[in-house]
Parts: structure tokens; C-alpha cells; sequence
């Protein structure tokens, strides 16, 4: 009999309130080496403080999260560096630093972070740069000079620039029109498999998600209620599940609007 | 009751800004002396701090200093007491108005700068972006600012002292008649560095306390380009009232007895 190899990521119960507010109310979840795994669920359900709680930009209340098997809840200072330079994140608006050059952009986690030399780590970001489909002119631009589909590419070569063992996409296609976001998606599944990542995104956009995954978890009202393979989810047998990919008013999720 | 309640309420309220800013301030003070240290980062918000604002700084101490020429000149006569206008003037300017006033002007132009820029990084997930790319973002975004702020301010007060005198020396000479050479030798007569040094060390205090609040302000604002704005305004706020508070303090300290 043979242990079964460790999860990248594993959460345990993981709880986390803002004021009477439950955001995450007792998550589980397993991520192996090199899968990807995509977290759905509506707006406000919590899928952005999950991945934060991860990266340790929050603080949950109760319950374990490991990388490699190590707890990383509360870790400070230099241990949370030494977890932090495992991770590459693509922001939902980018989050390009709006006062450095595209190329910066893209460098600054190897020039920052690993103190690499600046012709070393602008090398590295053309390469990249190019690895996302940008000419390497786009390079010496500014954020603010490019459009909504290139500064994702950005934030994607940003992501992968450190060659990360992890990489989380918070929304990675969310104001994009169809063809630029299907891009996005290729280019995610290409970086990560090149890569040999592990990655673990949240997105609404059942066809980027239908795309990108290994496997689907479904995250509602603080927990995950459905967790299985991509190819599974149209047969899921969860009504949640079923009204969430089919985009139906009428099911068992009701929108809290008030008149 | 309810009316016990609201006052407890902003009571705790109060205290948690307190706390929350003492944390900050401890943070941020640490990352100053502790590398890895940025100089690039350093270098620009000293030369925003710094060289940017000298422009506003000067017209603020000429200005200043040709109003209290005449304003002195005006209200001494009354009692033939003219030939203490340029020992006014330095005095006034060396130990209060220049440090005071360029504070202000300075808090008004970096002070909502700072909290605007940082805010909108805030705001647009730039700061998290920060910490998942291994920087810290009070070593990169905050200490610099601070380290500037606290070098640069006795800087500017120190050109505004002389820009300031100079500007007393105009109207003394040009409209009221003063000899140049007795303006000069009254305006050295009675000035000791003490004057000066308290001058430039409420200074240092008040570029502190700009940077401090233009960061602290901007690091924790809220909600969109709303939350920036109001970030903007408690800065420049927050920075003028504790510049008043600090310019009493530190006078008691040094001229107290």
C-alpha cells in the first residue's frame, strides 16, 4: 500500500467573517500537484476572499491552510516571503503598477523579490511578454497605454515571469469580449502547462471555466457545495449547481434584491 | 440613552483609529531602518518632496515675509519701535511662520498626493499585487515616503527662512525706507541658531507627520474612487491639525521657561 502523494494546496475548515457577515463558513478543499481546479459561484459568495486567505492577505478566523503540507495561516515576515515567491497571481483588473513600464511590470517580482540585475530580469520579461503574445515594443509602454486585453496578457506574463509553482486567477476574463477572452484561456492553459503549475482560479464565466479546469468547485453561501471533475458539471445532480452554469433566475439561488 | 450609546460609539471608534494609526507608525518606522532599502524609491520622493514644492514653498516665504514687514512697521510705529522690524521679521519667520506655513503648503501638495496615490493602488488591488510579488508594502510604499518627508521638510524650511527674510528685506528697504546695511546687521543682531534649529526640527516633525498621514490615509481607504477622495481630504485635514498641535508642543519644548 502506497501514501497518497500530498496536495499543492489543502484547506481544512477554513472560516472567515467580516463583522456578523459569514464569508467563508467551513471550507474544504484539495488541490494535487499540477492540477487546476476552478472555484465558481455568484458575486459576493466569497471567492476573492478565499484566494486572499491563501496568500495570507487575510487572516481566516479558524481552520488550517498548507502549501507543501505547511501551514501557512499566520506565517509573518521572512517565512511568508519564502511561500509568497511560490505564488504568481493575475489580478481581476490586472493591477499593473500605473508609475512603472510594462516591462517593470512584469520584471518586478524577479528584480524586487529575487534581487536579480535589471538587464537580467528585462530579458526575462520580454521573453515573457512574447510567451503572451506582446511584441516586445509593448514593453516600454505604460499600463495606461494599453487596452483592457493587453494588460491582462501583462498581468499573466507578471504572474509567470518567477515561473511559479502556483497561480491563482482572480476573474481572469471578466470584461473581456468572447474572442479576447478565449485568448486569456488558451494562454492560461498554455503558461500553466508549460509551467507544470499548480493553478487555482475563481471565475462566473462558466466557459472560461469549462476551459481552464481539471476540476469545478462550487462555492455558495460561504461553502463549497459541489466539488467534481469539469467534464462532470453539466450532470452535476445539484439543482445550485444546474441554475448557476445554465445562468436561470428561477432555481433554488435566490438574488437577495430589495424594492 | 441612544444619545450615551452615539458617544460611545465614536469614543471606540476614536480609539481604534488611534490604535490602528500607532501600529501603522511602529510598522512603518521599523521598515526605515531595516533593509532592504530602497534608494531609487527614496531619491524620488525626495525630489518630489523636496524640489517640487519649492516653487509653492518660496512664493508662500516672500510673501510672508514682505506682510510682516509691513504689518510690524505699522503696528511698532505706534510706539517708535520701527528699528525692531527686521529683528521681527527673522524671528518670526526663522521660528514659526516658515516651518508653519511651509508645513501646511507641503501638506496640502504631498500630503494628498501621497494619500491619492497610495489609495488608488489600494483601491485597484496594487498593494496586494505588492505582497504576492514578495515586496513588503510598507518597506516599499511607506518608509520611503516617511525617510523623504522627514529629510526634505527642514530643507524647504531652511530656503523659506532665508527667501522669508529676504522678502522682509525688500519692503523694508524698497517701501519703508530702512538703510540696507542696518536692515542686515539688525536682522543678525538678535538671531541665534537656537532659533533657527527649533525652526528646522519642527520641520523634520511636521514632514513626518505629513508623510504619515498621507500614507496611513491612503493604506486604508475604501470603496472606489469615493473612498480615495475622502482618504485626500483626511489627509490634508489630519496633517494641518497635527501641525498645529506639534507647532505648540515643540514651542514649549525649546522656549517653555
Amino acid at each position: 500500500m502506497t501514501d497518497a502523494p500530498q496536495p499543492k494546496i489543502q484547506l481544512n475548515d477554513v472560516h472567515k467573517a467580516f463583522g456578523p457577515k459569514v464569508v467563508l463558513d467551513g471550507i474544504d478543499l484539495s488541490v494535487a500537484r499540477g492540477e487546476s481546479v476552478v472555484i465558481i459561484g455568484g458575486s459576493g459568495t466569497g471567492k476573492s476572499v478565499l484566494l486572499k486567505c491563501i496568500l495570507g492577505l487575510l487572516r481566516p478566523e479558524r481552520g488550517s491552510i498548507r502549501i507543501d503540507g505547511e501551514e501557512v495561516v499566520g506565517l509573518r515576515g521572512k517565512s511568508r516571503e519564502r511561500v509568497l515567491n511560490q505564488f504568481g497571481m493575475l489580478f481581476q483588473g490586472s493591477a499593473l503598477f500605473d508609475s512603472l513600464k510594462v516591462w517593470e511590470n512584469v520584471a518586478f517580482g524577479l528584480i524586487q523579490g529575487r534581487n536579480m540585475p535589471r538587464q537580467q530580469a528585462k530579458d526575462i520579461a520580454i521573453e515573457k511578454l512574447a510567451a503572451v503574445g506582446l511584441a516586445e515594443s509593448a514593453g516600454d509602454l505604460f499600463p495606461s497605454e494599453l487596452s483592457g486585453g493587453m494588460q491582462k496578457r501583462v498581468g499573466l506574463a507578471r504572474a509567470i515571469a518567477s515561473s511559479p509553482e502556483i497561480i491563482f486567477f482572480d476573474e481572469p476574463t471578466t470584461g473581456l469580449d468572447p474572442i479576447m477572452a478565449d485568448v486569456i484561456n488558451d494562454l492560461i492553459v498554455k503558461c500553466t502547462k508549460e509551467l507544470g503549475a499548480t493553478a487555482l482560479s475563481i471565475t462566473h464565466d462558466m466557459a472560461s471555466a469549462r476551459k481552464i479546469a481539471d476540476r469545478i468547485a462550487m462555492l455558495y453561501k460561504g461553502r463549497l457545495i459541489w466539488v467534481g471533475p469539469a467534464k462532470d458539471i453539466d450532470h452535476s445532480g445539484n439543482e445550485f449547481v444546474d441554475q448557476f452554469i445554465h445562468g436561470r433566475a428561477d432555481g433554488p439561488i435566490k438574488m437577495e434584491l430589495r424594492a | 440613552m441612544e444619545f450615551v450609546a452615539t458617544v460611545g460609539r465614536v469614543f471606540l471608534a476614536f480609539l481604534s483609529h488611534v490604535g490602528r494609526l500607532s501600529a501603522f507608525t511602529g510598522t512603518a518606522v521599523s521598515h526605515i531602518v531595516r533593509p532592504p532599502f530602497y534608494p531609487r524609491l527614496i531619491m524620488r520622493s525626495m525630489v518630489e518632496i523636496g524640489y517640487y514644492s519649492l516653487p509653492v514653498v518660496g512664493l508662500t516665504a516672500v510673501f510672508t515675509g514682505m506682510v510682516l514687514a509691513l504689518q510690524s512697521y505699522s503696528g511698532f510705529s505706534r510706539f517708535a519701535a520701527e528699528g525692531a522690524v527686521a529683528t521681527v521679521v527673522v524671528l518670526s519667520v526663522t521660528r514659526e511662520l516658515a516651518p508653519v506655513l511651509a508645513g501646511l503648503m507641503v501638506a496640502g501638495r504631498i500630503g494628498a498626493s501621497m494619500a491619492a496615490e497610495i489609495g488608488t493602488m489600494r483601491v485597484t488591488e496594487q498593494i496586494d499585487a505588492l505582497s504576492t510579488l514578495s515586496t513588503n508594502p510598507f518597506k516599499y510604499l511607506v518608509a520611503p515616503r516617511l525617510l523623504a518627508g522627514f529629510l526634505m521638510v527642514p530643507c524647504l524650511v531652511l530656503v523659506a527662512d532665508i527667501i522669508g527674510v529676504f522678502g522682509g528685506y525688500i519692503v523694508g528697504v524698497y517701501k519703508l525706507g530702512f538703510n540696507p546695511s542696518s536692515y542686515i546687521s539688525r536682522t543678525w543682531e538678535y538671531l541665534e541658531p537656537l532659533d533657527v534649529i527649533s525652526g528646522l526640527t519642527k520641520a523634520a516633525v511636521f514632514g513626518f507627520l505629513i508623510s504619515l498621514m498621507g500614507c496611513y490615509h491612503g493604506y486604508y481607504s475604501r470603496g472606489g474612487a469615493q473612498g480615495v477622495g475622502a482618504a485626500t481630504t483626511n489627509s490634508v485635514v489630519s496633517a494641518a491639525i497635527l501641525i498645529l498641535v506639534f507647532n505648540y508642543v515643540i514651542t514649549a519644548l525649546f522656549f517653555g521657561k
